[in-house]
């Protein structure tokens, strides 16, 4: 196989990774927030969430085999899995696989949801919140495109959708009308001294 | 006449009776077990926290899962505001209750047994507390006690379970219901403590016994507690079966014209004075005639009294008391009880009264526990009973109702 | 056939509404924006719908449940 075209894809299905990621998490704080309108019901944002985030997968899965069997960079399946084992660029591609093992972590909580329970998915989930930056920076450390023009207008795009999204939920009450009253109802029957 | 079992013995104004006392009077309590099921089928006893349940048939349901280890939670959580019964008992007739709750254990085949009692209820926790010392150290070993959230919900039977477990007294969903998965997943039989004390006394004197202590086909004894106009309120034990008439003469009578009587609590519903009068308070006839006894609660309103009034601050009282976890009953309750207060404050909106009727279809039935059935259930019979003032009321601002 | 109904735990219903979005032969809205669930076993050809209800709840309050040939409680009782 040419080597640039392995080379070529890896760069390639890392943009696209991020758009996608980037859309995910957008969507994915708009189903929390419960975001709706008359063409757009709420199904279609959290089923959108769900089917982008499994492309991205895809497209990640291309990323990082091309980028292992790519023998200009070699990489080596170890250096895929063991943060920070390369020789190449050691730290970037480090913080790369860690935003994998997380997103891993995040996608097989969510297919087996109905056998962990929703605490712990729950939790898990929150990791989101740290798989993205670290994936947009090990975006900008190993990228060879990071200052192309096109580049970087993909990270402005995408980090500031991002960024508004998270702002928005920041700011925004919990959507569940009930969250306040059952709260206080809770902490007036819950057990006051541990025998 | 009065017809004592439960509060045999001495006087109220004694306190509570001793374990010695209780032995001389009563003997030591019988051990339990499965016969004494079938002896509790005989006899007729229904539970007393408000579902009147056959007790033989609910020990049953717990015994036949029960490999050794089921649970037993004695419910004297007693949330009702105008039921005084359970606490009554419990502070002076403590050792009946310790009684019942060892004899269901042993019946059952439980390794645990809990006394759960409302914290706010501080005479009964005393005298269950200083009884508890009072009992052999085998027995001692083998009991808890526990005080009950001072809630509304608190003594429902997955709250009991749950504050057991979790320490939270909020009801769970059902399936699996106590009987089935309760403390630590295992067969757990929430029983009331009046139930509990009537089981210490079958147990003892046998089905036939209880069955006779009751009028016509009643069996045993009830507690009541009669609250509202009358001249003596307070907590009485009568023949199953009895007239309201009869409960009103042995509180004092009313004091002026009766106009409803509130039977069961906030949990139970009105009745007309005319019709109340003759009425037999039998549970296990009631509850054949889809009426209920409830917890025991007979309350008068006389004609000095707005029923309106009444019924708007228990409506908010229930709504108040909402769990808050499921939307239908803490919002439903809410603009029920919201549009109750409007109406009996003579400012109701033209679409109030209608609105009454469509949010109690819609409320009924959708909650994870009975709270709203049973809110629902006594807005409905103050709908009926007073059907002519709420239309009075509701159309009083000068809007007529469409 | 063994026939399935849907169940719901209220106390983890959060009305996120995405259950009656997608199965609304079954499943409709009260006034606050809960679910108000038609009793009774679902149809054949309406299954898939349910389960793509049950598999959207966020809070996994909905499940598909066997219906038990059980005898109607006594009234008042607090059975369901």
């Amino acid at each position: 196989m040419n080597d640039t075209i392995l080379w070529y894809t890896t760069r390639g299905a890392g943009a696209v990774s991020l758009v996608l990621l980037s859309a995910v998490v957008v969507l994915g704080v708009l189903s929390s927030v419960r975001f709706e309108a008359p063409s757009w019901p709420r199904f279609l944002t959290t089923g959108l969430h769900r089917n982008l985030a499994l492309t991205a997968v895809v497209f990640l899965a291309l990323h990082i085999v091309t980028a292992v069997v790519d023998p200009f960079t070699h990489l080596g399946w170890v250096a895929a899995v063991v943060p920070f084992s390369s020789y190449y660029r050691t730290f970037w591609l480090g913080l790369g696989v860690i935003a994998i093992e997380l997103l891993i972590a995040i996608t097989v909580t969510s297919l087996v949801r109905d056998l962990i329970g929703h605490s712990v998915w729950r939790v898990i989930h929150w990791l989101s919140y740290a798989s993205w930056p670290i994936a947009v920076v090990h975006g900008f450390g190993t990228g060879t495109d990071t200052w192309a023009a096109w580049m970087l207008a993909i990270d402005v795009i995408c980090i500031g959708a991002v960024v508004v999204a998270v702002g928005a939920r920041l700011m925004l009450r919990s959507p569940d009308p009930l969250a306040a009253d059952r709260a206080k109802f809770r902490e007036r029957v819950s057990r006051k001294v541990v025998k | 006449m009065t017809l004592l079992s439960l509060f045999a013995g001495p006087p109220s104004s004694a306190g509570a009776e001793n374990f010695r006392d209780h032995t001389t009077r009563l003997g030591h309590r019988p051990r339990g077990d499965r016969a004494l099921i079938d002896t509790l089928d005989k006899s007729g006893l229904v539970g007393r926290g408000g579902a009147s349940f056959p007790v033989g048939v609910k020990w049953r349901s717990v015994q036949s899962r029960s490999r050794g280890s089921a649970v037993v939670i004695a419910n004297g959580a007693e949330g009702e505001p105008l039921s005084r019964k359970d606490r009554t008992l419990m502070a002076l007739r403590p050792h009946l209750v310790i009684d019942g709750a060892l004899l269901a254990a042993d019946a059952v085949g439980a390794s645990r047994t809990l006394l759960y009692v409302g914290e706010a209820h501080g005479g009964a926790a005393t005298a269950i507390a200083r009884a508890l010392a009072e009992r052999p150290p085998a027995e001692r070993a083998r009991l808890n006690l526990l005080g009950a959230p001072p809630s509304y919900v608190a003594g429902e039977e997955t709250a009991a379970v749950n504050f057991v477990n979790s320490g939270v007294a909020a009801p769970v969903a059902i399936p699996p219901r106590p009987f089935e998965r309760g403390v630590d997943g295992r067969p757990t039989l929430v029983q009331n403590v009046e139930s509990l004390a009537h089981a210490a006394l079958i147990a003892r004197f046998g089905d036939a016994w209880f069955q006779s202590l009751g009028r016509h086909h009643a069996a045993g004894t009830i507690l009541l507690t009669v609250s509202g106009a009358v001249a003596k309120p307070g907590v009485i034990e009568v023949a199953s079966g009895c007239s309201v008439d009869e409960v009103l003469a042995l509180a004092g009578g009313v004091s002026g014209k009766t106009r409803a009587v509130l039977l069961g609590g906030y949990f139970g519903g009105w009745i007309r004075a005319e019709q109340a009068g003759s009425m037999a308070l039998d549970p296990n006839g009631l509850r054949a005639a889809g009426g209920s006894l409830g917890c025991g609660v007979v309350s008068v309103l006389d004609e000095t009294a707005d029923p309106l009034d009444v019924s708007a601050r228990i409506m908010q009282h229930l709504a108040n008391e909402s769990a808050a976890q499921c939307g239908p009953c803490f919002f439903g309750l809410r603009s029920l009880s919201a549009a109750t207060t409007r109406i009996a404050a003579r400012q109701a909106d033209h679409g109030d009264l209608p609105q009454l009727h469509r949010w109690t279809a819609m409320v009924k039935g959708r909650g994870a526990c009975r709270h709203p059935d049973g809110a629902v259930a006594f807005l409905q019979s103050a709908l009926t009973v007073f059907e002519p003032e709420f239309t009075a009321a509701a159309g009083a601002r000068g809007r007529r109702a469409s | 056939m063994a026939q399935t109904e849907l169940w719901i735990d209220r106390t983890k219903c959060d009305g996120s509404r995405l259950c009656a979005e997608l199965f609304p032969e079954r499943i409709a809205l009260d006034d606050w924006g809960y679910p108000i669930i038609a009793p009774g076993p679902i149809p054949g050809p309406l299954m898939a719908h349910a389960q793509k209800a049950v598999d959207s709840c966020p809070v996994l309050a909905l499940a598909l449940r066997r219906v038990e040939r059980r005898p109607p409680p006594p009234p008042g009782t607090k059975a369901s």
